[in-house]
């Protein structure tokens, strides 16, 4: 029994089974209650996750090596991100400078509003900086929020509770906004709220959705380059 | 079934190697994974289509990145301690800026757009 358990402590395979089962559960979950935005499984599966870490007193560092796998898959489907993009190339063509502008400024606006709004509500330089990136997708912001001093794992709070208000607070947003364009619409969700938002807007309109990838991909871009560049026109922070 | 699989995640990893040595090489402020995404587009560009096993293996991979971010948001549980302290810069933060960037973006663009019809579903879209 010992051995046992001595075995099961060493082995990756109980945190990449009891991720993934925790995924695939809070998936169906999700989807039975068509893609309520509160459910969305980075936030319920990764719950299930930390309270099964705290009930067994697992430390994060025994998790993180174990689905360091997981992880690792990030960076290919970071790459896979060009496949989307290379769909909407007719389109960016024909609108590239309204896109361009709207992005530059809906781009600099996200980061510079959070920094803004935590640095006067009293929020430390850490916290700060994991909150620049947070508009955009995960495998963008985590390592732009480090190379900036802040923790990843805070910046991965920071990017889920981003994408999830975003999702939650477009529909009613753009009917007070009277944004009717699906155009408008999806670009503007899609580069708040990153593949959240975009997940969201695939189910609602096509348009929508194709605009809100569009601005997914573009934005993690541009965020890459502007956080350094807003972080260094705000030197009180 | 496997082997345009291998395929593709060879060449989704090799992109993303290409990439991490690029901007060590150059040192740029992306991160590496960033830059094989613009050299893939790149490629995609110049080859002027998605071979199918990548447009498959790319569309697995990108409907369950979800799945691939629940260990990195599980390392809240490192941070309860300034999430209690800090709590409020950071949702009003999170919450805030993201109704302000909504409202920005979609406002910028529609001023943008409203001389054009530009913005019609295209044939590909309709069929």
């Amino acid at each position: 029994m010992d051995a046992l358990t001595a075995w099961l402590a060493a082995s990756p395979l109980p945190w990449l089974v009891l991720t993934m089962l925790a995924y695939t559960f809070t998936l169906a979950v999700y989807r039975r209650s068509g893609a309520h935005p509160l459910l969305i499984p980075p936030l319920t599966a990764t719950a299930l996750v930390v309270a099964v870490l705290l009930l067994t007193g697992t430390p994060y560092a025994t998790y993180r090596e174990g689905v360091g796998l997981l992880s690792f898959l990030i960076g290919p489907a970071t790459v896979a991100l060009a496949v989307p993009l290379f769909a909407q190339r007719e389109r960016i063509r024909q609108l590239w400078r309204p896109i361009g502008v709207a992005l530059l400024v809906g781009g600099t606006v996200a980061i510079v509003s959070a920094l803004l709004i935590a640095w006067a509500l009293g929020g430390t330089r850490e916290t700060l900086m994991a909150l620049a990136p947070k508009s955009a997708t995960m495998p963008i912001a985590l390592p732009v929020a480090e190379r900036m001093g802040g923790p990843a794992s805070l910046a991965a709070v920071a990017v889920a509770i981003t994408g999830i208000a975003g999702a939650v607070l477009a529909a009613p947003l753009m009917r007070l906004l009277r944004v009717h364009d699906p155009a408008v619409r999806g670009f503007a969700i899609g580069l708040t709220a990153h593949a959240i938002g975009t997940a969201r807007e695939l189910q609602v309109h096509p348009t929508a959705g194709a605009f809100a990838a569009l601005a997914m991909s573009l934005n993690g871009v541009a965020t890459a380059v502007l956080v350094p560049l807003c972080v260094a026109a705000m030197p009180w922070l | 079934m496997i082997a345009p699989m291998v395929y593709a995640l060879t060449a989704l990893f090799a992109f993303q190697l290409l990439g991490e040595l690029l901007v060590q090489w150059l040192h740029l402020p992306l991160p590496g994974a960033l830059a094989g995404m613009l050299l893939l587009l790149a490629a995609l560009l110049a080859y002027g289509r998605v071979p199918d096993a990548l447009e498959r293996t790319a569309g697995s991979l990108l409907q369950n990145m979800m799945l691939l971010f629940i260990p990195a948001i599980a390392g809240v549980m490192l941070h309860f301690e300034r999430i209690a302290r800090e709590w409020l810069p950071f949702l009003v933060a999170g919450i805030a800026g993201a109704a302000i960037t909504l409202a920005v973006t979609a406002w910028t663009l529609r001023w943008l757009l409203r001389d054009s019809a530009d913005t019609r579903p295209t044939e590909e879209e309709r069929a």
